[in-house]
């Protein structure tokens, strides 16, 4: 039996802390704000920690967090699960209030000014969202499958900030939280949504990219797509259905009238894709409704429903891209498929940032050498682009390290949730996992120009108090949960 | 806690993804960073504002170290119409002083040049005055993407020698294609030495990279000039000329058409060079170039044509010299050979007349009198010579090659371009027109006498005379003397010598004094100067005869040979010889004596322009 006073649970907290994250989160976090002295770096230059610079005030809020990372460590651990929802409340009332009070910057709604802070109630409600998530899947006897109310507890939770910071137009931070879908197919959540989302992405970048040339009186776009589905069809059969036969026979009925169509291409018969494709996969769907009765063919519908939605989701893209999107967005969405090179307006961010990290080389220029970095060619360089500085002063070798860290710290997060004997650890990491995820993923494929410029910062490392903040405290918040690990047993 | 055990494999999964996310990010950082060199050198353009730094072009000096051609220096409105922000076309156009018309035109053209590109630098307008550009400069900032290049334009200390000198002009799509020295917008030498010894005097240009920060601010010097190349100003030229004696010669032949070549004969060095009527270089100096350079090749009277080196004219009897060489080298005639001369050359049918003079006669007095008939019974007998040259076709060919080896039918090969060959015809030419074998001295007869098909420049004249002067060789004539750090090519000092032995030019040489004492020529001699001169009076299809003189002096040790050619001016003693002769007397004594002062006159008044059939437009 172990003597508990706060004191005590306190020291354990600093002996049983994961120090391998600690440290992962202290590197990226000094390397980011030396990034953002040389990419605030001018020719007159200040100290590094003059509070006139970017980085001097980045190494205050380095200060900062660290202490209230300490204060957190001191609190007893039960208070997150037991304010959860209090926390969550208190975050989606500072969410409400940030739409009605905000100033307009930059034409989004999201800063709350008080006195001479100012902070983004959507970093907190991060946090708060991911307790709360954590409380929900904590709870007693909670599994995630066992009922679809459960499904709709947790959207319920995921979507009210997400609406909520759409309101505040920060597009960029809203969909963040679409992230914590991977919290939930951890949770149980079939996976198949996770693929029917990877499909969907990929319909949608084939058919937009491909929109131009045509192929069989069809745009390229959609005859790629069509035969992605056949494959996909073909695949679900072997896979879900188990029968290789049927998959087989698909296959050869695909290819044969494939063939066909091709050879009748040189007597001059020219069928339209549209056609082709209608009467071709509908055929392979009728004959697998054939094999579910004759041949007891297990598992046809998701197969015939997958391939429904598919085709339906294609039609629905184009017409959704032109119509739904407003121009800009369009744009953006264009510029990273590489289809319009607008090097003056949406493209000019990612050309200037390709530019500068590609000059870099393998061993980089040099640190403060970087001359785009200096001269202010890239925009928002110290903030969401500043891993172009890394790119351009320490090269392919510095790009590679702070990659590496990024995924052993994103890896060490998954490690420390596993290790979690509550669902309300597990979930909880699995949230904050999650969020970097996502924010890695779209700030670097931003950078070098993979995704479309969406203005979310790279953890730890762009320049600015209420990220730097809001990712400690969901650091600092799993560490004391971690802490707990090795304490009881129920 | 139950633990599941089938949903914890899931973390393979969400791992999985983070890995294959931060692989597909190295392999694309590895290829913008390591595989694709394109962004290196778009970073630069961005970063780098390579600024070129022009040389000052070389200065010229006259052979008395007087300067005639230096620099100053002239602003061009330069843009990148990719840096180039809005800004007010009205403020900028007053600046400027031109009118918005003027601007869009400007602007249209720009963008319609064969070189043109966005990110590279345009000129927009050249040659600002110094006024304009002071105004330009205080508001420069409100324009960004514009600015100002200082370039170098040339001016002139005389008024003379714009056919030697040349001028500067910008390059064309042509010149950047055969030198990549050159970039739009570039100077490059046109005409004259100017184009001759463009690489001489056009120096390095040199290269100041600033750094630009993305508002097109100037942040400073990059590696505090460490990387910039400084320019190399291009080296001094020394001319053969003296500026004085081509003012002066300029000034005799006002109103004339032809030309004047003097050399120093022990050394080649042209003295002066006049092509008559000439224009004043400073008119092709600045904005103003195109449209007088356009005038210029309108001229009727061609005033760009440098005759000194591109006219071939029928030498007339300054050819006879020519003809006594090799009539002695070949041994066709000696001191005392005797031709009659009964008023002319009368053989076969053929009559070449001559004047009043003493008949039978010999060399000496015949250059002294220039009669026609020697010369051709000369040729005669040389042509028709079998016993010696088997037919006239392989006689004929012994005599051309001599001539060439004096300097006819080829380019001398001055430094200057554009120079003409003459013509002088071989026995291939004849036999095609007259048929292999059917043609004999007499049909060609008249090119004893600098006739016919012979064709010469001053500047092959004047080198002739100088031959005679040296007795026996001479040094390509050239204009330039020193180029400053450097050689000039070896033929500009190297002695060339005629296929005729060297004492034959001696009774040439008495000849001519002959004829300045008391022949055609008297009107050249001045002071006590031993003068030594040839007429020439050359029947043409153009009009009145053409009047010509060759001459140097002094007779020993002579230090200016000179050739002068005056279009319809009639015979050579009325207009040749009287320049000629003030030419050598100016440059030799410094001034003309009071009692040639009448001469002088004479000749600045007189106009033969009258008689050039030449009809101004």
């Amino acid at each position: 039996m172990e003597l508990r006073n706060t004191k005590y649970e306190a020291r354990s907290a600093f002996r049983s802390i994961d120090w391998v994250l600690v440290l992962l989160y202290a590197t990226l976090m000094v390397c980011g704000a030396v990034s953002i002295y040389a990419a605030s770096y001018d020719y007159d230059h200040a100290s590094m920690f003059s509070l006139t610079e970017f980085s001097g005030r980045q190494f205050l809020w380095i200060g900062i967090s660290l202490l209230i990372g300490f204060c957190i460590l001191i609190i007893d651990r039960r208070f997150f699960e037991a304010y959860a929802y209090p926390i969550y409340a208190v975050a989606v009332f500072l969410m409400v209030l940030t739409i009605f009070v905000a100033t307009d910057i930059k034409g989004s709604r999201s800063w709350i000014v008080l006195g001479p802070i100012s902070f983004q109630s959507a970093e907190f409600g991060k946090f708060a969202t991911a307790l709360a998530l954590a409380k929900l899947f904590g709870g007693y006897n909670f599994v995630l499958n066992r009922s679809y109310k459960n499904y709709i507890k947790a959207f319920a939770i995921i979507l009210v900030p997400i609406i909520l910071i759409f309101l505040q137009k920060e597009t960029g931070s809203a969909i963040v939280y679409t992230s914590l879908i991977f919290v939930l197919y951890r949770e149980g959540m079939s996976g198949f949504v996770l693929f029917a989302g990877l499909c969907a992405v990929t319909f949608f970048v084939v058919v937009v990219k491909y929109s131009e040339s045509m192929l069989m009186g069809i745009p390229l776009g959609e005859f790629i797509t069509f035969i992605i589905i056949m494959v996909i069809m073909i695949g679900m059969v072997a896979f879900y259905s188990k029968s290789l036969k049927t998959a087989r026979n698909l296959l050869l009925g695909f290819m044969g009238c494939g063939v066909i169509a091709y050879g009748l291409t040189f007597v001059d018969i020219y069928i339209n894709g549209l056609v082709f494709f209608f009467v071709v996969i509908g055929g392979g769907l009728v004959y697998l409704l054939v094999a579910m009765f004759v041949e007891k063919l297990r598992k046809v519908i998701p197969t015939l429903l997958f391939v429904l939605a598919s085709v339906g989701f294609m039609f629905t893209v184009d017409y959704a891209f032109n119509n739904a999107l407003e121009p800009y967005q369009q744009m953006r969405i264009k510029v990273s498929l590489g289809l319009e090179e607008d090097l003056r307006g949406a493209g000019y961010n990612v050309n200037q940032s390709k530019i500068a990290i590609g000059s870099g080389g393998v061993t980089g220029k040099g640190f403060l050498n970087g001359t785009q970095t200096k001269l202010k060619y890239v925009p928002e360089q110290h903030t969401d682009f500043i891993f172009c500085t890394i790119g351009e002063e320490q090269g392919f070798i510095g790009t590679t390290l702070i990659l590496v860290l990024y995924l052993a710290l994103i890896l060490r997060i998954i490690h420390i949730a596993e290790r979690q004997r509550t669902a309300f650890g597990r979930v909880y990491a699995y949230c904050v996992a999650s969020y970097l995820i996502f924010h890695l993923g779209i700030n670097i494929g931003m950078v070098v120009g993979l995704s479309p410029v969406i203005g979310i910062p790279l953890p730890l490392f762009s320049y600015g108090g209420s990220a730097l903040l809001a990712f400690t405290m969901q650091l600092f918040i799993l560490l004391k949960i971690d802490s707990a690990r090795r304490e009881f047993g129920n | 806690m139950r633990k599941d055990y089938r949903l914890e494999r899931r973390k393979y999964v969400v791992g999985g993804f983070v890995v294959v996310l931060v692989l597909i990010f190295i392999i694309r950082l590895f290829e913008l960073q390591v595989v694709d060199s394109r962004y290196k050198e778009n970073a630069e353009s961005n970063a780098f504002l390579r600024k070129t730094v022009y040389p000052s072009r070389g200065l010229i000096y006259d052979r008395n170290g007087e300067l005639i051609v230096y620099n100053q220096p002239a602003y061009d409105v330069m843009m990148i119409p990719r840096d180039v922000q809005p800004f007010d076309t009205i403020d900028f156009c007053k600046t400027l002083q031109i009118t918005r018309e003027e601007f869009d035109r400007r602007m249209y053209e720009m963008r319609h040049n064969p070189g043109y590109s966005s990110y590279s630098q345009q000129t927009f307008m050249s040659h600002l005055s110094a006024k304009d550009y002071g105004r330009l400069q205080e508001k420069l900032y409100r324009y960004p993407g514009f600015f100002i290049q200082k370039r170098i334009l040339r001016q002139y200390n005389h008024i003379a020698g714009a056919n030697i000198l040349g001028n500067i002009r910008e390059v064309n799509s042509r010149d950047i294609e055969r030198d990549d020295y050159y970039r739009p917008g570039d100077y490059t030498g046109d005409l004259g030495i100017e184009k001759s010894y463009e690489l001489q005097l056009r120096g390095e240009k040199g290269v100041e990279i600033l750094i630009r920060d993305a508002y097109g601010k100037i942040q400073g010097r990059y590696d505090d000039g460490r990387q910039d190349v400084k320019p190399v100003s291009g080296k001094n030229l020394t001319l053969g000329i003296d500026i004085e004696l081509q003012e002066y010669g300029e000034k005799l032949m006002q109103n004339k058409i032809g030309a004047i070549v003097a050399i120093e004969p022990s050394t080649g060095e042209i003295l002066a060079m006049v092509s008559s009527p000439t224009y004043d270089p400073t008119i092709l100096i600045g904005r103003e170039r195109g449209k007088n350079y356009r005038e210029l090749v309108r001229n009727p009277y061609k005033p760009l044509y440098d005759r000194s080196i591109m006219a071939a004219y029928p030498p007339g009897s300054t050819f006879k010299p020519t003809q006594g060489l090799i009539l002695e080298q070949e041994g066709i005639v000696n001191l005392s050979t005797p031709y009659p001369c009964h008023h002319g050359y009368i053989n076969g049918g053929l009559r070449v007349g001559c004047h009043g003079h003493e008949s039978p006669i010999t060399l000496k007095p015949a250059i002294r009198t220039s009669c026609n008939a020697y010369f051709c019974w000369g040729l005669k007998n040389m042509i028709d010579r079998r016993s010696k040259y088997g037919t006239p076709a392989k006689a004929f060919e012994v005599w051309k090659n001599h001539l060439v080896s004096m300097g006819y039918g080829y380019k001398l090969g001055i430094d200057l371009p554009g120079e003409s060959r003459g013509f002088i015809p071989n026995s291939a030419f004849y036999s095609k027109i007259y048929g292999e074998g059917r043609w004999s001295a007499n049909t060609i007869i008249s090119i004893a006498i600098g006739q016919g098909e012979i064709l010469a420049t001053p500047l092959q004249i004047a080198n002739l005379c100088a031959t005679i002067a040296n007795r026996g060789y001479f040094i390509t004539p050239h204009v330039v003397k020193e180029v400053e750090d450097d050689t000039i090519a070896s033929r500009y000092y190297e002695k060339r010598y005629p296929t005729i032995d060297r004492r034959y030019y001696e009774d040439i040489v008495d000849g001519m004094r002959m004829a300045v004492v008391g022949g055609t020529c008297r009107n050249a001699a001045f002071g006590d100067v031993e003068v030594c001169g040839k007429t020439g009076t050359a029947q043409n299809p153009h009009g009145r005869d053409h009047s010509a003189f060759m001459g140097f002096a002094p007779m020993n040790n002579p230090k200016i040979a000179i050739c002068v050619y005056v279009e319809n001016a009639g015979f050579g003693a009325t207009y040749g010889v009287p320049i000629g002769g003030l030419m050598m007397e100016k440059y030799l004594t410094g001034e003309i004596s009071p009692e040639r002062k009448y001469l002088e006159q004479r000749m600045l008044e007189s106009n033969t322009i009258l008689y050039s059939g030449v009809k101004k437009h």
